[in-house]
């Protein structure tokens, strides 16, 4: 569904005026667009289903989600010249769910997810030169090169897991450490509809139910668990229902204002009440890791449908340039800019010192014994470790 | 420091010999330092006479045949894991939900413990179950089922129930760029469980006879894929069917003054060292493939070792509580007198899986050449 956006005449004024190339362009400083009908479950009250967003908002979602568009496209063409080494997968097409939920919370609050993390990795404040970095091994990458496309993270942002389902859990456990410490901060424990599945997550939901913890759970419900759709996994496709007694609400995770919207909603609801869990209904274009060509299962036309019809990014732009709040030319140049951002983030990534070889035995244990060596591949090798 | 020092010598040596063998491009480009190429070089095997007519098969090929014939020789018999129905991630499972219907071969949600327990499920009730989990470093979800359920099931029940029929399949070991969580040999965890066979094929014509044979055992069954070899491995393997047995070594390659013990890949990097200790060294390497880990075949490494008095255990997996230290221990309790030299070891690091050292962290022949100096200057 499109979703439809108006011009609140009351609020808008001509606020600000600014000439770009030769059109002077004048623009609304604030625009109201409606959100596609959130789904609830055990909830009497949703979030606003008409939400209001200032121009630099506009400008500031735009911008990250098409910098991680092409910080995605960037990591697959590296991982195809074999620049990249690990798996690597991309979260191309879900950008809307990290640029919503980040702008609802402050970097004090708790972010945890798994393996397609680069996306969240950059909201959460990592350079784009730093998550390509890391991809491509170097010591500038954000886990110093250690972890590769999989682990990435940075304060607050506690990864980054390889293990289907497994941050799930640990979520909640950084959502009772918020609480313990009586800080008014949530953690945001993120999984995909294929993890949905997985049986530590409903021990995870037990758990923070239990202890009422400030853990707002998000099932990413991209249409697929690897290769398999949902329907084909899922006993239950209403992921936001599959809390059972965690309340649950579901919204369209291509639109940035709607994710936001459910966050802001989510946070004040989880701060008061115990968890809740959000369903943000997505796509994911590429395949599952790049290994995957994500054809054998779906069809390529499928794809492009979503591309034109429910694109996270092209959506956005015809709200915000509609608005009136950005212009074409505005949009331009913000794409320009990514895209000379991505490329110069990529040559770093390509020509950074590598990692120095002391690490592949570093941080295997904090404050090893003092006379602590790991062995190597026989026992002529022992080496240091810190 | 001096240890130090050797080792980046070592490493930097080995860099420059992976370079060598890279292609000539990524030379060229010295910001990529590829390491897709191979540490070692596939020797394809000849079958056996008996078993028949035989085709060129690929690793994965060999698996999809011997998946084939177990479904159509035994109705009971079932198939399942993430993405399994559609061929799979590694296409070991090609073409059998569309020979033996979706309630044969079917697709499980993303759920590892859940796949081991519904295994054992099916298993117990005397239906063969052949399941699937994806990578073996995600096998540990469903740890608990194997080690809890899986291997203790006959025991406990005085033998009234069993889930021997269950074998499941996992793709395992380093692929040249897998990282963390792509390369884990995992087969040292196993072995602590009696109850449970752990088995590691080194090429096409074992990999289908060994699962087959595994399929087939009344115990429950783990089947180690070394991906390396999915597509890399290619040989002529027997169309029909065939099983090798299990608890059996094999002597890949007889000699008189070294016996190299490996499984899986490591088999054909010390057939690459027999080769170089022969020529190089002028002592000769006889090459033993384990094959299956637990139970596994002392007779035959016991043989071999008092015949040549010097021993290398090599696997991936990292060297503290690997599989070679069980060897190691039998061997010098065994073999005590007739040890000419102390029994060596190479494997992998004593840390996890690295992202960007693989090069540095793998048993190659070189480090394994470097043992085989030490065992004969003793």
């Amino acid at each position: 569904m499109l979703a439809v956006t108006r011009l609140s005449l009351i609020q808008n004024s001509l606020h600000k005026c600014g000439i770009l190339g030769t059109v002077q362009v004048c623009h609304l400083s604030e625009a109201t667009h409606n959100v596609t009908p959130y789904k609830l479950h055990r909830l009497d009250q949703g979030p606003n289903t008409t939400v209001t967003y200032t121009r630099e908002d506009a400008l500031k979602y735009y911008k990250q989600m098409r910098m991680i568009r092409v910080m995605e496209t960037t990591a697959g063409n590296l991982y195809k010249s074999k620049i990249i080494r690990g798996f690597c997968h991309l979260y191309s097409g879900q950008e809307a769910i990290a640029v919503g939920m980040e702008a609802a919370i402050t970097p004090e609050d708790s972010v945890i997810t798994a393996y397609r993390a680069h996306g969240w990795t950059y909201v959460r404040g990592v350079s784009v030169h730093a998550v390509l970095a890391e991809l491509t091994g170097r010591k500038t990458g954000c886990a110093n090169g250690k972890g590769g496309s999989m682990h990435m993270y940075t304060k607050n942002f506690y990864g980054g897991n390889g293990i289907v389902g497994a941050q799930v859990p640990l979520g909640a456990g950084i959502a009772f450490a918020h609480k313990y410490r009586q800080e008014d901060n949530i953690c945001i424990s993120l999984y995909g509809d294929g993890a949905a599945n997985q049986g530590q997550l409903f021990e995870a939901f037990n758990i923070a139910k239990l202890w009422n913890l400030p853990c707002i759970f998000v099932c990413e419900n991209n249409g697929f668990g690897m290769g398999t759709s949902a329907a084909r996994a899922s006993a239950c496709t209403d992921y936001y229902t599959r809390g059972d007694y965690v309340p649950g609400l579901w919204v369209d995770g291509m639109d940035v204002l709607g994710v936001k919207e459910a966050t802001r909603f989510a946070k004040d609801y989880v701060l008061k009440n115990g968890p809740i869990l959000i369903e943000a209904f997505t796509y994911r274009y590429h395949g599952h890791s790049m290994s995957d060509p994500g054809t054998s299962y779906r069809t390529r036309e499928e794809v492009q449908e979503v591309r034109q019809t429910r694109d996270p990014i092209g959506k956005f732009k015809d709200v915000i340039v509609n608005s009136g709040l950005v212009t074409n030319a505005e949009i331009k140049k913000i794409e320009d800019d990514v895209k000379k951002e991505v490329g110069d983030a990529a040559e770093l990534a390509k020509t950074d010192p590598e990692l120095p070889l002391e690490e592949l035995y570093s941080h295997i244990y904090m404050n090893p014994p003092q006379d602590m060596k790991v062995r190597g591949c026989d026992d002529t090798v022992f080496a240091s470790t810190k | 420091m001096a240890t130090k020092l050797r080792t980046l010598r070592k490493a930097s040596s080995q860099l420059a010999f992976l370079l060598q063998r890279c292609s000539r491009s990524s030379i060229l480009n010295q910001t990529i330092v590829s390491t897709r190429c191979m540490h070692f070089v596939y020797v394809p095997e000849t079958p056996p006479r008996e078993f028949g007519e035989t085709t060129r098969m690929n690793f994965f090929q060999s698996i999809t045949s011997a998946l084939d014939i177990a479904l159509a020789k035994d109705s009971s018999a079932v198939l399942f894991g993430e993405d399994v129905a559609f061929g799979g991630v590694f296409r070991c499972s090609v073409g059998l939900k569309e020979k033996y219907g979706a309630d044969r071969v079917f697709n499980s949600p993303l759920s590892e413990q859940g796949i081991v327990a519904f295994g054992i499920g099916v298993a117990l009730t005397g239906a063969t179950a052949i399941a699937e989990i994806q990578f073996a470093d995600y096998i540990f979800p469903g740890f608990d089922q194997l080690r809890n359920e899986a291997a203790m099931y006959r025991y406990r029940s005085g033998n009234e129930f069993d889930c021997g029929r269950l074998t499941i399949r996992a793709p395992c070991s380093a692929v040249g760029h897998g990282s963390l969580y792509h390369s884990q040999s995992v087969e040292a965890f196993f072995a602590h469980c009696p109850g449970l066979k752990v088995v590691m094929p080194r090429g096409p014509i074992q990999a289908k006879g060994l699962l087959l044979s595994c399929i087939r055992d009344n115990n429950p069954c783990i089947f180690l894929e070394p991906k390396i070899l999915y597509r890399s491995a290619v040989e002529e393997v027997p169309t029909g069917d065939y099983m090798l047995p299990l608890s059996k070594a094999e002597i890949v390659l007889e000699g008189t003054d070294v016996t190299l013990i490996g499984w899986g890949t490591q088999v054909h990097v010390l057939r690459e060292l027999a080769g170089l200790a022969q020529q190089k060294l002028n002592v000769s390497c006889e090459v033993l493939d384990l094959c299956t880990i637990l139970p596994w075949d002392r007779e035959t490494v016991i043989k071999s070792v008092i015949k040549t008095g010097r021993v290398l255990i090599s696997h991936e997996a990292p060297i503290t509580m690997g599989f070679g230290a069980e060897l190691a221990a039998t061997i010098q309790k065994e073999c005590f007198l007739n040890l000419e030299a102390p029994i060596e070891r190479v494997c992998g690091y004593d840390t996890p899986f690295p992202h960007v050292f693989e090069v540095f962290y793998m048993p190659d022949k070189w480090r394994c050449l470097e043992a085989v100096k030490r065992l004969i200057s003793y």
